[in-house]
């Protein structure tokens, strides 16, 4: 099957490959596969790729990596917007649906 | 939803901890599939703490998963061949991914159930094992620092654990990458169903008002000729957003999901409209057109959140665009739809 991209340059990803220790561990956490290690470094291969998800971020402890993060979810955003908050898909609570 | 599962009790170290059973009986699937329909879906969820497989000791592995059943069903008949342990964090109820999104399936819940189950007590190794997607809301390093514990983050999907852990536990590309194929996609399909009810009767109730007009004034008599394809195009454009536009996503041109809802909405519009079924004059016709694509489109663009590869950022821009035009379509629509009635 191919694989399924969503639009291009849009994603918020950005590395700081000065500060990045090779420790690979964005690439073990990305569920697209948008990061390489060559060289000691990580490198960002497949940007367009991107989701937001922000795994990567979390998991670098040099915190080289910046997203804004975040759900791709238009009944999120839409429900963000009435609420007046950040886009969620309320998952956060017991009592509403989720994703 | 009785704890079936439930088997006995295994005592390590001053500690009984419930042992579990890796078969999916019949109660199982069964509640699966109520909760694919949204039925019991917010309540479907296990006790969180720490459960045995098989017959562990202190050098099995720990599996870590969510309190949702479904997440713990498909951890648990994928261990059939192992002795471990599994330690399910407080999720809400809340699988996995959207969990960790929402960070309840985060590094405090992890580093305070480790601690409340006496996890080093337990086992004498520093290895847990977690499924990929919690990545989003855990910091493996963070974790390190306060428990001591060695997070490895494992395959996506559970059926992977066995290769997993026989490759020495490393995850290849195929292991880590998420997908999003006709199985998965098919498998939303009645939750979003469910999920967009509210819309479709409203829709539903409006447009069959409207279909009782006519320069005569309000009449419901002639629901062969006026109310029931009314009630017709919108179910369909209803399917073609929530049903059609998910089974072919790949296949129906575009990126944007409301560009590709806008397709299946205009596949539905041009089989109506050879059924003759899209009214009597140019007003309605293009009535229809307006309205089925609109709702077709805003129901698909709904589905970006059950997708597997979008991101915030693409669908700000995708709803910024398509929004407008999804409104103007369907105000323009109901307005069209009313001249063409009352001419």
């Amino acid at each position: 099957m191919k694989e399924l991209m969503y639009l291009p340059d849009v994603v918020t990803l950005s590395l700081c490959e000065d500060a990045c220790n090779g420790c690979g561990m964005c690439i073990k956490v990305c569920p697209h596969d948008v990061f390489e290690l060559s060289g000691k470094k990580a490198h960002i291969i497949r940007k367009d790729y991107c989701m937001e998800c922000g795994a990567c971020a979390l998991n670098c402890q040099p915190n080289a990596i910046k997203v804004k993060s975040g759900v791709g979810c238009a009944a999120g955003i839409i429900s963000g917007i009435l609420n007046n908050s950040e886009p969620t898909c309320g998952c956060s609570d017991s009592t509403s649906t989720c994703c | 939803m009785k704890d079936s599962f439930l088997t006995g009790n295994v005592s390590i170290s001053n500690s009984v901890v419930p042992l579990i059973s890796t078969n999916i009986e019949f109660n199982d699937f069964l509640g699966a599939v109520m909760v694919r329909w949204g039925i019991n879906r917010n309540n479907y969820r296990i006790n969180p703490g720490l459960y045995a497989v098989g017959t562990p000791d202190k050098l099995s592995d720990v599996f870590v998963t969510a309190n949702y059943k479904l997440s713990f069903d498909a951890l648990r008949k994928n261990l059939s061949w192992v002795s471990g342990w599994i330690l399910v964090l407080d999720t809400k109820g809340v699988n996995v991914w959207c969990a960790a999104g929402k960070g309840t399936f985060g590094t405090k819940e992890l580093v305070n159930r480790i601690k409340l189950t006496s996890l080093e007590r337990i086992v004498s190794h520093k290895r847990l094992i977690l499924p990929q997607l919690g990545a989003t809301g855990v910091a493996a390093h963070k974790v390190k620092e306060e428990t001591g514990f060695n997070v490895h983050y494992g395959p996506v999907r559970a059926a992977d654990i066995k290769r997993f852990i026989s490759e020495g536990y490393r995850a290849d590309k195929e292991m880590r990458r998420v997908t999003f194929g006709f199985k998965d996609r098919i498998k939303l399909i009645p939750n979003d169903f469910m999920y967009g009810k509210f819309y479709l009767l409203g829709a539903l109730a409006l447009l069959f008002l409207i279909s009782g007009l006519s320069d005569k004034g309000i009449s419901y008599r002639d629901f062969a000729g006026d109310g029931g394809p009314s009630i017709l195009s919108v179910l369909l454009a209803y399917i073609a957003g929530i049903v059609i536009t998910p089974m072919l996503l790949p296949y129906i041109p575009g990126r944007r999901f409301s560009f590709k809802g806008f397709y299946s909405g205009a596949l539905v519009f041009i089989i109506l409209f050879l059924l003759k079924l899209t009214g009597s004059n140019i007003f309605e016709t293009l009535s229809w057109f307006l309205i089925i694509t609109a709702i077709s489109s805003f129901l698909a663009m709904n589905f970006t959140g059950s997708s597997t590869y979008t991101s915030l950022s693409g669908v700000k821009k995708e709803m910024k665009f398509s929004l407008p035009f999804q409104i103007g379509f369907a105000l323009v629509g109901i307005i069209l739809q009313v001249i063409g009635k009352l001419n």
